[in-house]
């Protein structure tokens, strides 16, 4: 489905990304975790074109996409959400959604200044498709009122509805949880795996590791731009350089003897 | 707020409206026969006052609205703040202009052509400067736009600074009697009008829509946001250049002094102050700013000022608008 090779990302001399190799296959759950600043959402926005990667492969379906426009990757089927919510404020809850639906709604722009059949029927379509993934996600509120009205949680649903209408073979969601509370993780964590029924493939960026350790097939873990660990849940979370990325490491007897030395050393003078 | 609703998330019963619902009032503003209701108050004008001058000031205003209207396409729905509008006016009013005097046809013969031009116009102006953002972009078509109106007073084939004389009317004659110009260029501007709402209520109104209001979400979403908003420019100069078509033909006469940046800024002004993205908004914005200054007339030397103040305090009372795009839309 997704395979990223060997992808480095650089801004000036700081390596965002530096040598990242991880895929993803269909069906398939994949977490990517790491610290803050640990180049997870930078990874994302090369895998959804909207940086350039300074080197490395990424291929959807085995078609070449590196460097390519966001909009060229999003038509090969992948669609994504946004660390720090992207919706369209302005416009209606169903507006929003069918965002989705630009892809593939069949209307040309004759059909629409005469109001063909045809432009009535994708309306129709459009809209359907658009009530149905609020379904999907659980959406409480007005469908017809603007999304800046929204609570939330409310507007983080429209936008994996926004996602999902799209059609998508892969979606990247980029820490969905955050800002939550625990009952609506618990209804992400619900959805994430709804959606992974449909046969979507996901990608997920997430700080909460209750729920990466619940959904995820596979976990892939980053710190300052490189891999560390990719493997099954259970495994990673034993890793021992995993736990030293997240929890910092004792010293060993010699490392603590050599710091002892190197003060009592520089005390002396 | 989120105090309190921790683990049992119930639903609530589902309340679609906030407040007060939809009076007879907003239902009729809303209402989609407005637009017939608007029509028809065009169409009843003439027999309320029908003097030459009347007759003249009504149809500039008519034409006003389909330049409020393209602008809107560009401004309002797709968010690209165009200072250079009066660019594609000139266009159309210059290719229909050279096109009826040069080879003698009757002006709407020169509509398929004109169409042509500005479609190509849109792609000149618009394909450069499009990759630009907000501020840059205002600047540059600002100053495409005193490109345009510098060339043509610069050509001969254009009449440099005097212009071109003796356009022939719509069918080819010169003189039509002004209630028939009226009715006509009233009909041509309703069939834009409605053309450019429904642009707005489509597959590629929405996209416009979205790369107003995030571009990079709208790319997540496969729009190529490039391509969407040269599609508005082009949209915008298409209706530009036929408002320039009609503009010629009431005018039969056309100069440079005519495309100014007041133009541009004139055009902005209608559908900033009608309710940038709204149709009805941008209509009712066209007719005030064509109509204030000649009903301020009795003003005399005063009016300009008269018109400033007014505008100034119609837009510290409703910034958003005096009609705003509707907040509720299924």
């Amino acid at each position: 489905m997704l395979e990223v090779e060997d992808l480095r990302l650089a801004f000036g001399g700081v390596l965002a990304v530096d040598g990242l190799t991880f895929g993803v296959g269909a069906g398939e759950i994949v977490s990517v975790i790491g610290p803050n600043g640990a180049g997870k959402t930078s990874a994302f926005n090369c895998v959804t074109g909207f940086y350039k990667p300074t080197a490395g492969r990424i291929r959807i379906d085995g078609a070449d996409v590196t460097g390519r426009r966001p909009s060229l990757i999003a038509a090969k089927g992948v669609s994504r959400t946004f660390q720090n919510l992207r919706v369209f404020g302005e416009m209606s809850v169903l507006d929003n959604v069918r965002a989705g639906t630009h892809l593939w709604l069949r209307q040309r722009v004759v059909d629409a200044l005469l109001h063909t059949p045809r432009y009535r029927r994708s309306e129709r379509e459009g809209t359907d498709e658009a009530d149905k993934w609020l379904d999907f996600v659980g959406l409480r509120a007005d469908r017809a009122g603007l999304v800046r009205y929204l609570p939330y949680g409310e507007q983080r649903r429209v936008e994996i509805a926004r996602a999902l209408a799209r059609r998508p073979k892969l979606l990247l969601l980029d820490e969905p949880a955050a800002g939550l509370n625990h009952g609506e993780k618990t209804e992400l964590l619900d959805l994430i795996r709804r959606i992974r029924d449909l046969g979507i493939a996901i990608a997920l960026i997430e700080h909460d590791m209750g729920l990466v350790m619940e959904v995820s097939d596979r976990v892939v873990v980053l710190n300052f731009g490189r891999e560390i660990a990719d493997g099954p849940p259970e495994e990673v979370r034993g890793d021992p350089a995993v736990i030293e990325a997240y929890l910092g490491r004792d010293a060993d007897e010699a490392e603590v003897e050599a710091a002892r030395e190197e003060v009592g050393g520089a005390r002396g003078q | 707020m989120s105090a309190g609703n921790g683990a049992a998330v119930q639903d609530p019963p589902v309340k679609p409206v906030k407040g007060r619902g939809p009076t007879f009032v907003t239902r009729f503003l809303e209402s989609r026969h407005l637009g017939w209701a608007g029509l028809a108050v065009g169409l009843l004008a003439p027999f309320i006052i029908a003097t030459p001058y009347a007759m003249d000031v009504m149809t500039s205003a008519v034409v006003f609205v389909m330049l409020a209207v393209g602008l809107n396409i560009v401004v309002g729905y797709c968010g690209l703040l165009d200072l250079g509008y009066a660019a594609f006016f000139a266009v159309g009013a210059y290719t229909s202009g050279v096109l009826s005097t040069e080879l003698k046809l009757p002006l709407l013969a020169t509509i398929p052509a004109v169409i042509v031009v500005t479609v190509l116009a849109g792609v000149i102006i618009g394909g450069p400067t499009l990759r630009l953002r907000s501020d840059y972009l205002a600047i540059v078509t600002l100053g495409f736009g005193e490109i345009i109106r510098i060339t043509a007073n610069n050509l001969s084939i254009t009449g440099g600074p005097s212009g071109i004389y003796g356009i022939p009317g719509l069918f080819g004659d010169a003189s039509s009697d002004p209630v028939v110009f009226y009715y006509a260029v009233l009909l041509i501007v309703a069939v834009a009008v409605l053309m450019a709402a429904r642009l707005g209520r489509s597959r590629i109104g929405r996209a416009w829509r979205f790369v107003r209001e995030d571009e990079d979400a709208a790319e997540a979403m496969g729009i190529n946001t490039y391509k969407v908003k040269l599609a508005a420019y082009i949209a915008g100069a298409v209706w530009g250049g036929l408002a320039g078509v009609l503009f010629a033909a009431q005018l039969s006469a056309i100069s440079p002094a005519s495309f100014t940046f007041l133009q541009s800024a004139l055009v902005l002004m209608a559908v900033v102050l009608g309710g940038m993205g709204s149709t009805p908004g941008v209509v009712l914005g066209a007719i005030v700013i064509s109509l204030l200054p000649e009903m301020l007339r009795g003003l005399a030397d005063y009016r300009f000022f008269a018109f400033g103040v007014l505008l100034i305090i119609v837009m510290i009372a409703r910034p958003q608008g005096l009609w705003p795009h509707r907040s509720r839309e299924r």
